[in-house]
């Protein structure tokens, strides 16, 4: 074969790779590309639902400048909020999903079924966990206050989901008991792929139990449980339907998502609620890229 | 991030396209609330006109949460979609939602100037008609009278007596037998409703409506922070500390239990204290809500109107369907009925209605003075500024702010939303 029929070989093959992507990237321009690219356009005009035909060009007023979102407080309480939901639900997530996964890896002939038992919360739609819990969590029928009242625990009904301590705490509990299945579950894919030996032989050594899960298996799942911490903590960053669903409209809960819903429907200020989106997004998509550094970057144990 | 609210409107635009109905009959299709007897009282009315004229009615469902039926509104007028024809929209929806109704001033031939001038007025929007005023509500002060007479206690005219006949009272109660009486009950949940009381606690002070007509953000003065101070005062002494979650079912709960002495709602809580199976039939009395030192009782004007959305197909016989609805005929039916308060005038002359309803013959001066929201000034932003307002007033009453310090952030987040008091000018 001449180098010429090779380089017209190679050409031919690079089209029809690009032929065989095409589809795809009308697809994603068509339900991702096209939409982010509205509400970036949104984000640069004054308008409202209303009368969306009215909108003006303001540039990045919606951003800067005195009416701007970074200069809103009540986008940055909101900002403080998801940050607090965050840490708090993937930090105890983390903890707990380990401690499952640890229990899980033990050789017992249960295994299979306990697997399948700790999914199903995480089975559950987000949408069909959330009322189920607001159900249970209700001040009057509640069957949370009716049991914590028969063992005297509580003088009165407590109003779970509408007193501002509380919401946010119970909104952490129900993605805490939604999500720790699959902080285990992933966590437990990691602890199978450590070696036995280097269990055993540590263990021959005379070393206790503690001291090998501190210095032998969380340096060696390490690496994996960052991978599922950093892909929770996007997830949180996003969280809208569990408190959306659970708790009212009061500040106290109101994330980052919450917020751009609230400006966007309840508001009707398209404009800048798009802003909100993007900066949000932007948020997000930071988030991802550094995730993918960190992954194939030079400093990956993989 | 993606916006789902315009996308789920515009399949369901695309939806009506693919299935839509003939248009050879002519259908009108209306949305009614379906609070109570609201939806069949709605669904008579509308197939005597359709029986009438020859017309066909259908009768559209929609959530009976109203914040959840104006996130749906706004997405299928946004989206342009004809699925409704007839609107029912709540009082403080025309500033929002206006641009996207047909001026019914040449349909009304002057028929709204026998109706209530603040109503009239909210259901305006730049000089066009865009809603028709169909019935209205205002907050109103429910008694015990058995109660009152026990402990020798005139109804309450200032807010100061009421807090002290409401704390006497429960006292009494209390030491009588019934430990779970209480002073006085109204709406303290974060929503609309707590707006709407909490307005009238600041207006009968003389402390204005939130923003002034002028676009002026007035509500950090001395009148409102004593208000709100004041309000704070009840919770936990003369009402429940779960007043902070009560809409107006709860305490209505409260009070048709035989509870409370004093009750804030609407008038659909007489016919409700009325019924036959009340723990407090015939024991219930209706006065003004009390006011302060200086000012006069104010009690929020709500209501609901009915609109024609600029999308229709038909809107000349939608606003036939909306004149015939909001005509006397049938608004004295409903009147009677179901004790829906007219938004005409002269229904409250009627001797029949005054006698199925004692106090609407009574209270038609209150009604005539309602209080309206800051929603013709405010105009598509009074759900921001509504919503600002019942959080400050809800942290104040909660406890987790004083008024002199919550009033100004308030007010300075009020400037902002209103770009410098421009209101979108």
């Amino acid at each position: 074969m001449t180098a010429a029929a090779r380089g017209g070989w190679a050409a031919q093959r690079r089209r029809q790779a690009w032929r065989l992507l095409a589809p795809l990237g009308v697809l994603l321009a068509a339900v991702a590309g096209w939409p982010l690219a509205r509400t970036l356009w949104f984000s640069l005009t004054d308008m409202q639902l209303a009368d969306p035909a009215a909108a003006r060009f303001v540039g990045l007023a919606n951003y800067v400048g005195p009416y701007g979102l970074l200069g809103d407080p009540s986008w940055w309480r909101a900002v403080g909020v998801t940050l607090a939901f965050a840490a708090v639900s993937v930090t105890l997530e983390t903890v707990l999903g380990l401690a499952v996964a640890l229990l899980l890896d033990t050789p017992s002939r249960l295994r299979t079924v306990l697997r399948a038992c700790v999914l199903v919360p995480w089975a559950i739609p987000t949408v069909v966990s959330a009322r189920m819990w607001s159900w249970m969590l209700h001040d009057q029928f509640g069957v949370v206050n009716h049991v914590l009242q028969r063992l005297h625990l509580a003088s009165g009904p407590i109003a779970w989901t509408a007193d501002p301590t509380l919401s946010l705490l119970c909104v952490v509990a129900v993605d805490v008991w939604k999500t720790t299945p699959f902080m285990a579950l992933l966590i437990l894919a990691a602890l199978q792929t450590v070696p036995r030996e280097c269990v055993e032989s540590a263990r021959v050594d005379g070393v206790r139990p503690w001291a090998i899960l501190r210095h032998v298996t969380l340096p060696l799942i390490a690496p994996a449980i960052l991978v599922a911490v950093v892909l929770r903590l996007l997830d949180a960053l996003r969280v809208f339907d569990l408190i959306y669903v659970m708790t009212s409209n009061g500040r106290s809960t109101r994330t980052m998502s919450v917020f751009v819903r609230e400006q966007l429907i309840d508001f009707q200020q398209t404009g800048y609620g798009s802003a909100a989106a993007t900066v949000l997004f932007l948020v997000i998509a930071l988030g991802t890229v550094a995730l993918l550094r960190a992954l194939h970057g030079p400093g990956s144990r993989r | 991030m993606d916006l789902p609210g315009r996308w789920i409107a515009r399949i369901a635009a695309v939806a009506v396209l693919l299935g839509g109905a003939p248009a050879a009959a002519a259908t009108i299709r209306l949305s009614c609330g379906a609070v109570g007897r609201e939806l069949e009282m709605c669904r008579t009315a509308a197939q005597a006109w359709a029986a009438k004229t020859g017309n066909a009615i259908e009768v559209v469902a929609t959530p009976n949460d109203a914040s959840e039926r104006l996130a749906l509104y706004e997405q299928m007028l946004a989206s342009r979609s004809d699925r409704i024809d007839v609107f029912q929209v709540d009082v403080v929806w025309p500033g929002m939602l206006g641009s996207h109704f047909i001026d019914l001033r040449p349909y009304a031939k002057g028929a709204e100037a026998g109706m209530f001038r603040d109503f009239v007025a909210s259901d305006t929007k730049d000089g066009r008609l865009v809603a028709m005023p169909w019935f209205i509500n205002t907050g109103l002060l429910f008694y015990r009278k058995d109660l009152l007479a026990k402990y020798g206690a005139p109804v309450p005219a200032t807010w100061e007596a009421l807090a002290a006949t409401a704390r006497r009272v429960q006292d009494g109660e209390r030491a009588a037998g019934n430990p779970r009486m209480w002073g006085w009950v109204w709406q303290g949940r974060a929503y609309e409703g707590l707006t709407c009381n909490a307005l009238e606690w600041i207006a009968s002070r003389g402390g204005g409506a939130i923003v002034a007509s002028d676009g002026r953000v007035t509500v950090d003065n001395p009148a409102a922070r004593a208000a709100l101070a004041d309000a704070a005062g009840w919770v936990g002494r003369i009402s429940p500390e779960a007043v902070l979650n009560y809409a107006e079912e709860e305490s209505r709960g409260v009070f048709q239990a035989g509870n409370a002495v004093f009750l804030r709602n609407w008038p659909y809580a007489w016919s409700l204290a009325q019924a036959d199976r009340s723990a407090i039939r015939g024991k219930v009395g209706v006065a003004a809500l009390p006011h302060g030192p200086a000012g006069q009782s104010a009690a929020t004007l709500g209501g609901e109107s009915l609109a024609v959305s600029r999308y229709s197909r038909h809107p000349a016989l939608a606003a036939d369907l909306v004149m015939f609805m909001t005509g006397p005929e049938v608004q004295k039916r409903r009147a009677v009925e179901a004790s829906f308060n007219p938004s005409l005038l002269a229904l409250y002359k009627d001797p029949e209605i005054v006698a199925a309803n004692p106090f609407m013959g009574e209270l038609a001066p209150l009604f005539e003075h309602a209080l309206a929201r800051p929603t013709v000034v405010t105009g598509a932003r009074y759900n921001q500024v509504s919503n600002e307002f019942w959080n400050t007033a809800h942290d104040v009453l909660a406890g987790r702010a004083t008024a002199p310090e919550a009033l100004p952030e308030l007010a300075a987040t009020l400037r902002r939303v209103s770009r410098g008091e421009r209101w979108g000018r």
